[in-house]
Protein backbone atom coordinates (compact mmCIF):
# COMPACT_ATOMS: atom_id res chain seq x y z
CA UNK A 1 0.00 0.00 0.00
CA UNK A 2 1.23 3.59 -0.63
CA UNK A 3 2.45 5.84 1.87
CA UNK A 4 0.29 8.79 1.96
CA UNK A 5 1.44 12.04 1.96
CA UNK A 6 -0.27 12.80 5.59
CA UNK A 7 1.00 9.60 6.83
CA UNK A 8 4.56 10.33 5.88
CA UNK A 9 4.33 14.19 7.39
CA UNK A 10 3.01 12.93 10.63
CA UNK A 11 5.85 10.19 10.99
CA UNK A 12 8.28 13.44 10.98
CA UNK A 13 6.17 14.86 12.85
CA UNK A 14 6.13 12.21 16.01
CA UNK A 15 8.19 13.10 18.60
CA UNK A 16 10.56 10.37 20.70
CA UNK A 17 11.67 12.38 23.66
CA UNK A 18 7.91 11.32 25.49
CA UNK A 19 8.74 7.50 24.57
CA UNK A 20 11.70 7.12 25.59
CA UNK A 21 10.74 9.01 29.28
CA UNK A 22 7.41 6.86 29.22
CA UNK A 23 9.93 3.56 28.77
CA UNK A 24 12.36 4.60 31.88
CA UNK A 25 9.36 5.25 33.93
CA UNK A 26 7.71 2.43 32.95
CA UNK A 27 11.28 0.86 33.94
CA UNK A 28 11.62 2.18 37.35
CA UNK A 29 7.76 1.15 38.05
CA UNK A 30 8.67 -2.93 37.47
CA UNK A 31 11.87 -2.61 39.56
CA UNK A 32 9.12 -1.28 42.47
CA UNK A 33 6.62 -3.66 41.84
CA UNK A 34 9.30 -6.39 41.66
CA UNK A 35 10.70 -5.55 45.28
CA UNK A 36 7.18 -6.01 46.59
CA UNK A 37 6.77 -2.02 46.83
CA UNK A 38 3.06 -1.61 46.16
CA UNK A 39 2.12 -4.21 49.39
CA UNK A 40 3.77 -1.34 51.63
CA UNK A 41 2.12 1.49 49.53
CA UNK A 42 -1.12 -0.06 50.61
CA UNK A 43 -0.17 -1.12 54.25
CA UNK A 44 0.48 2.48 54.40
CA UNK A 45 -2.52 3.66 52.84
CA UNK A 46 -5.04 1.95 55.00
CA UNK A 47 -3.64 3.02 58.32
CA UNK A 48 -4.32 6.57 59.79
CA UNK A 49 -1.27 8.37 60.36
CA UNK A 50 -2.54 11.30 62.67
CA UNK A 51 0.70 13.38 63.25
CA UNK A 52 0.63 13.37 59.16
CA UNK A 53 -2.02 15.11 59.26
CA UNK A 54 -1.58 17.60 61.61
CA UNK A 55 -3.03 15.73 64.77
CA UNK A 56 -1.52 14.47 67.60
CA UNK B 1 -14.58 22.18 26.15
CA UNK B 2 -14.45 24.34 29.47
CA UNK B 3 -18.30 22.84 30.61
CA UNK B 4 -16.29 18.83 29.56
CA UNK B 5 -13.45 19.62 31.51
CA UNK B 6 -15.56 20.79 34.57
CA UNK B 7 -17.06 17.50 34.74
CA UNK B 8 -14.37 15.19 34.06
CA UNK B 9 -12.86 17.07 37.46
CA UNK B 10 -16.30 16.28 39.31
CA UNK B 11 -15.71 12.68 38.19
CA UNK B 12 -12.52 11.85 39.13
CA UNK B 13 -12.95 13.93 42.33
CA UNK B 14 -15.92 11.28 43.41
CA UNK B 15 -13.76 8.46 41.50
CA UNK B 16 -10.96 9.25 43.88
CA UNK B 17 -13.43 9.79 47.01
CA UNK B 18 -15.76 6.82 46.33
CA UNK B 19 -15.98 5.13 49.71
CA UNK B 20 -19.40 6.55 51.37
CA UNK B 21 -19.18 4.05 54.21
CA UNK B 22 -17.34 6.34 56.72
CA UNK B 23 -20.65 8.36 58.34
CA UNK B 24 -20.99 4.94 59.67
CA UNK B 25 -17.90 2.92 60.35
CA UNK B 26 -16.08 6.34 61.58
CA UNK B 27 -13.07 5.36 59.81
CA UNK B 28 -10.83 5.46 56.39
CA UNK B 29 -11.41 2.72 53.71
CA UNK B 30 -9.53 0.19 54.25
CA UNK B 31 -9.84 -1.63 50.68
CA UNK B 32 -7.36 -2.86 47.93
CA UNK B 33 -8.48 -0.39 45.64
CA UNK B 34 -6.07 1.47 47.74
CA UNK B 35 -3.26 0.53 45.96
CA UNK B 36 -4.32 3.02 43.02
CA UNK B 37 -2.32 6.02 42.32
CA UNK B 38 -4.20 8.97 42.64
CA UNK B 39 -3.34 11.58 39.22
CA UNK B 40 -3.50 14.66 41.79
CA UNK B 41 -3.14 15.63 44.88
CA UNK B 42 -6.13 13.67 47.19
CA UNK B 43 -4.88 12.79 51.03
CA UNK B 44 -5.08 9.06 51.50
CA UNK B 45 -6.30 9.74 54.79
CA UNK B 46 -9.59 11.26 53.90
CA UNK B 47 -12.16 9.31 55.25
CA UNK B 48 -13.86 8.84 51.47
CA UNK B 49 -10.37 8.37 49.46
CA UNK B 50 -9.97 5.04 47.65
CA UNK B 51 -6.58 5.99 46.02
CA UNK B 52 -2.99 6.61 47.84
CA UNK B 53 -1.54 9.90 47.25
CA UNK B 54 1.82 9.44 45.81
CA UNK B 55 3.64 12.57 47.28
CA UNK B 56 2.19 10.78 50.79
CA UNK B 57 3.32 7.55 49.63
CA UNK B 58 6.82 9.31 49.15
CA UNK B 59 7.33 10.98 52.12
CA UNK B 60 6.72 7.35 53.87
CA UNK B 61 8.82 5.21 51.96
CA UNK B 62 11.91 7.41 52.49
CA UNK B 63 11.06 8.14 55.87
CA UNK B 64 11.13 4.38 56.67
CA UNK B 65 13.63 3.29 54.38
CA UNK B 66 16.27 2.13 57.36
CA UNK B 67 14.01 0.16 58.63
CA UNK B 68 12.88 -1.25 55.19
CA UNK B 69 16.77 -2.11 53.58
CA UNK B 70 17.20 -3.49 57.56
CA UNK B 71 14.69 -5.54 56.81
CA UNK B 72 16.26 -6.49 53.13
CA UNK B 73 13.39 -4.74 51.83
CA UNK B 74 14.25 -1.97 48.89
CA UNK B 75 11.53 0.26 48.94
CA UNK B 76 13.07 3.58 47.88
CA UNK B 77 9.50 4.30 46.27
CA UNK B 78 10.62 3.41 42.93
CA UNK B 79 7.21 2.06 42.00
CA UNK B 80 5.65 5.31 43.12
CA UNK B 81 8.05 7.56 40.98
CA UNK B 82 7.56 5.35 38.13
CA UNK B 83 3.89 5.63 38.30
CA UNK B 84 4.11 9.54 38.67
CA UNK B 85 6.56 9.30 35.67
CA UNK B 86 4.41 7.67 33.64
CA UNK B 87 1.32 9.80 34.28
CA UNK B 88 3.78 12.58 33.97
CA UNK B 89 5.41 11.21 31.03
CA UNK B 90 1.97 11.52 28.97
CA UNK B 91 0.03 14.08 30.56
CA UNK B 92 2.32 16.50 32.53
CA UNK B 93 0.67 19.16 34.47
CA UNK B 94 -2.45 18.38 32.49
CA UNK B 95 -3.37 16.38 35.59
CA UNK B 96 -3.30 19.58 37.69
CA UNK B 97 -6.07 20.86 35.23
CA UNK B 98 -8.43 17.86 34.69
CA UNK B 99 -7.60 15.52 37.34
CA UNK B 100 -6.53 17.24 41.05
CA UNK B 101 -9.69 17.97 43.43
CA UNK B 102 -7.83 20.22 45.41
CA UNK B 103 -6.81 22.33 42.00
CA UNK B 104 -10.41 22.15 40.99
CA UNK B 105 -11.81 23.53 44.53
CA UNK B 106 -9.30 26.38 44.21
CA UNK B 107 -10.82 27.12 40.82
CA UNK B 108 -14.29 27.04 42.27
CA UNK B 109 -13.14 29.71 44.97
CA UNK B 110 -12.20 32.22 42.12
CA UNK B 111 -15.45 32.10 40.73
CA UNK B 112 -16.56 34.35 43.17
CA UNK B 113 -16.76 37.80 42.73
CA UNK B 114 -13.89 40.00 44.21
CA UNK B 115 -10.77 41.70 42.72
CA UNK B 116 -8.01 39.50 41.12
CA UNK B 117 -4.45 39.80 41.78
CA UNK B 118 -1.38 38.15 39.59
CA UNK B 119 0.76 36.00 41.34
CA UNK B 120 4.79 36.90 40.80
CA UNK B 121 6.57 34.94 38.75
CA UNK B 122 9.14 34.00 41.34
CA UNK B 123 6.79 32.08 43.66
CA UNK B 124 6.15 29.97 41.79
CA UNK B 125 9.97 28.14 42.03
CA UNK B 126 9.02 27.55 45.15
CA UNK B 127 6.88 24.43 44.78
CA UNK B 128 10.04 22.75 43.72
CA UNK B 129 11.75 23.34 46.89
CA UNK B 130 8.79 22.23 48.46
CA UNK B 131 9.09 18.81 46.04
CA UNK B 132 12.86 18.87 46.78
CA UNK B 133 13.16 19.55 50.53
CA UNK B 134 10.13 18.49 51.93
CA UNK B 135 9.03 15.48 49.92
CA UNK B 136 12.54 13.70 49.63
CA UNK B 137 15.42 15.34 51.85
CA UNK B 138 13.89 16.14 55.29
CA UNK B 139 12.04 12.58 55.28
CA UNK B 140 15.12 11.02 54.21
CA UNK B 141 17.97 12.96 56.00
CA UNK B 142 16.14 14.39 59.11
CA UNK B 143 15.56 10.78 61.57
CA UNK B 144 14.00 10.22 65.05
CA UNK B 145 16.45 8.32 67.41
CA UNK B 146 15.05 5.07 65.82
CA UNK B 147 15.97 6.42 62.60
CA UNK B 148 12.66 7.08 60.97
CA UNK B 149 11.89 10.23 59.04
CA UNK B 150 8.79 12.54 59.16
CA UNK B 151 6.44 13.28 56.13
CA UNK B 152 7.16 16.76 56.96
CA UNK B 153 4.87 17.85 53.38
CA UNK B 154 2.16 15.74 55.03
CA UNK B 155 2.63 17.24 58.46
CA UNK B 156 3.97 20.65 58.27
CA UNK B 157 1.82 22.15 54.73
CA UNK B 158 -0.55 19.57 53.27
CA UNK B 159 -4.03 22.00 52.92
CA UNK B 160 -5.53 19.15 50.77
CA UNK B 161 -4.91 16.40 54.09
CA UNK B 162 -6.18 19.12 56.85
CA UNK B 163 -9.34 19.31 54.50
CA UNK B 164 -9.77 16.13 53.56
CA UNK B 165 -8.52 14.07 55.89
CA UNK B 166 -7.75 16.06 59.38
CA UNK B 167 -11.13 18.21 59.78
CA UNK B 168 -13.03 15.34 58.51
CA UNK B 169 -11.75 12.66 61.25
CA UNK B 170 -12.02 15.67 64.04
CA UNK B 171 -15.67 15.07 63.31
CA UNK B 172 -16.31 11.76 63.25
CA UNK B 173 -13.73 11.10 66.27
CA UNK B 174 -14.63 13.79 68.90
CA UNK B 175 -11.71 12.05 70.91
CA UNK B 176 -9.05 12.60 69.01
CA UNK B 177 -10.19 16.95 69.79
CA UNK B 178 -8.21 16.48 72.69
CA UNK B 179 -4.86 15.64 71.01
CA UNK B 180 -4.89 19.42 68.78
CA UNK B 181 -2.19 21.80 69.37
CA UNK B 182 0.27 24.05 67.93
CA UNK B 183 0.87 21.72 64.72
CA UNK B 184 -2.59 21.67 63.99
CA UNK B 185 -3.23 25.40 64.43
CA UNK B 186 -0.10 25.48 62.11
CA UNK B 187 -1.92 23.62 59.29
CA UNK B 188 -5.37 25.08 59.68
CA UNK B 189 -4.06 28.33 59.06
CA UNK B 190 -2.17 27.19 56.22
CA UNK B 191 -5.34 25.84 54.94
CA UNK B 192 -7.05 28.80 55.41
CA UNK B 193 -4.82 31.17 53.72
CA UNK B 194 -4.41 29.09 50.57
CA UNK B 195 -8.35 29.02 50.12
CA UNK B 196 -8.68 32.35 51.22
CA UNK B 197 -6.07 33.14 48.57
CA UNK B 198 -7.68 30.90 45.79
CA UNK B 199 -10.34 34.01 45.83
CA UNK B 200 -8.55 36.83 45.32
CA UNK B 201 -6.06 34.78 42.67
CA UNK B 202 -6.29 32.02 40.17
CA UNK B 203 -4.66 28.15 41.77
CA UNK B 204 -2.55 30.16 44.10
CA UNK B 205 -1.32 26.76 45.70
CA UNK B 206 -0.84 24.67 42.65
CA UNK B 207 1.53 27.48 41.55
CA UNK B 208 3.52 28.15 44.33
CA UNK B 209 3.51 25.07 46.95
CA UNK B 210 2.52 21.96 45.41
CA UNK B 211 5.23 19.17 44.82
CA UNK B 212 2.98 17.17 42.52
CA UNK B 213 2.51 20.00 40.64
CA UNK B 214 6.33 20.44 40.31
CA UNK B 215 6.76 17.12 39.79
CA UNK B 216 4.60 16.56 36.56
CA UNK B 217 5.95 20.37 35.40
CA UNK B 218 9.54 18.39 35.16
CA UNK B 219 7.81 16.59 32.00
CA UNK B 220 6.85 19.99 30.14
CA UNK B 221 8.93 19.60 27.22
CA UNK B 222 8.82 16.38 26.74
CA UNK B 223 5.32 15.05 27.39
CA UNK B 224 3.03 12.88 24.95
CA UNK B 225 -0.25 15.44 25.27
CA UNK B 226 0.63 18.97 24.79
CA UNK B 227 -0.67 22.21 23.13
CA UNK B 228 1.63 23.45 20.09
CA UNK B 229 1.93 26.67 18.79
CA UNK B 230 1.98 26.92 15.13
CA UNK B 231 3.94 30.53 14.84
CA UNK B 232 3.43 31.25 11.25
CA UNK B 233 -0.29 31.46 12.27
CA UNK B 234 0.19 33.59 15.39
CA UNK B 235 -0.11 37.23 15.02
CA UNK B 236 1.17 37.69 18.30
CA UNK B 237 -1.80 39.34 19.57
CA UNK B 238 -1.44 38.44 22.99
CA UNK B 239 -5.16 37.34 23.36
CA UNK B 240 -3.84 33.77 25.47
CA UNK B 241 -1.94 35.88 27.80
CA UNK B 242 -5.38 37.07 29.10
CA UNK B 243 -7.57 33.73 29.39
CA UNK B 244 -4.40 31.72 31.07
CA UNK B 245 -5.39 30.97 34.66
CA UNK B 246 -1.90 30.33 35.16
CA UNK B 247 -0.47 33.06 34.11
CA UNK B 248 1.33 31.72 31.29
CA UNK B 249 1.95 34.08 28.14
CA UNK B 250 1.85 31.09 25.76
CA UNK B 251 2.51 32.65 22.83
CA UNK B 252 5.96 33.30 24.16
CA UNK B 253 6.87 30.05 26.35
CA UNK B 254 4.81 26.93 24.55
CA UNK B 255 6.32 24.65 27.20
CA UNK B 256 5.98 26.61 29.97
CA UNK B 257 6.16 24.79 33.29
CA UNK B 258 2.94 26.37 34.64
CA UNK B 259 0.33 25.05 31.59
CA UNK B 260 -1.95 22.84 33.12
CA UNK B 261 -3.81 22.32 29.26
CA UNK B 262 -6.40 23.53 30.27
CA UNK B 263 -7.61 24.78 26.79
CA UNK B 264 -8.99 28.05 27.65
CA UNK B 265 -6.29 29.58 25.58
CA UNK B 266 -7.09 27.34 21.99
CA UNK B 267 -10.77 28.02 22.29
CA UNK B 268 -11.80 31.17 24.32
CA UNK B 269 -8.49 33.23 22.88
CA UNK B 270 -6.83 32.16 19.45
CA UNK B 271 -9.07 33.32 16.68
CA UNK B 272 -5.89 32.43 14.34
CA UNK B 273 -6.21 28.36 14.83
CA UNK B 274 -2.42 29.23 16.04
CA UNK B 275 -2.98 26.78 19.14
CA UNK B 276 -3.48 23.42 18.64
CA UNK B 277 -3.81 19.90 20.84
CA UNK B 278 -0.93 17.15 20.25
CA UNK B 279 -0.11 13.91 21.19
CA UNK B 280 3.36 12.77 20.48
CA UNK B 281 3.86 15.70 17.71
CA UNK B 282 0.75 14.59 15.47
CA UNK B 283 -1.52 17.46 16.40
CA UNK B 284 -5.63 16.57 16.77
CA UNK B 285 -7.16 19.69 14.98
CA UNK B 286 -10.25 19.81 17.38
CA UNK B 287 -10.78 23.13 18.51
CA UNK B 288 -14.18 24.27 19.54
CA UNK B 289 -14.48 26.72 16.95
CA UNK B 290 -13.74 24.17 14.30
CA UNK B 291 -16.17 21.85 15.88
CA UNK B 292 -19.10 24.39 15.26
Amino acid sequence: MPETATFRQNRRRIRKAPFAVLTFFLLLWLIGVSTGEPARVLEQAIQVCLSCIGIG
Amino acid sequence: METVRKWFQVIVALLSNSSWSFPFTGTIYRGPLKVICAPGLNCYSCPAATTYCPIGSIQQLLGNLRFALENGQYHFGLSVLGILGVLGGMFGRMLCGWACPFGFLQELLHKLPTRKFAIPRILSYGKFMFLLMFVFVLPLVLVDEFGAGSPWFCKFVCPAGTLEAGLPLLLLQPGLRESLGLLFLNKFVILLLCLGWAVFSSRPFCRTICPLGAFYALFSRVRLVRLHLDESKCTNCKACHHVCPMGVKFNEAPDDTECITCLACMNKACKFDAISLEIGGIPLAVTEKRLS
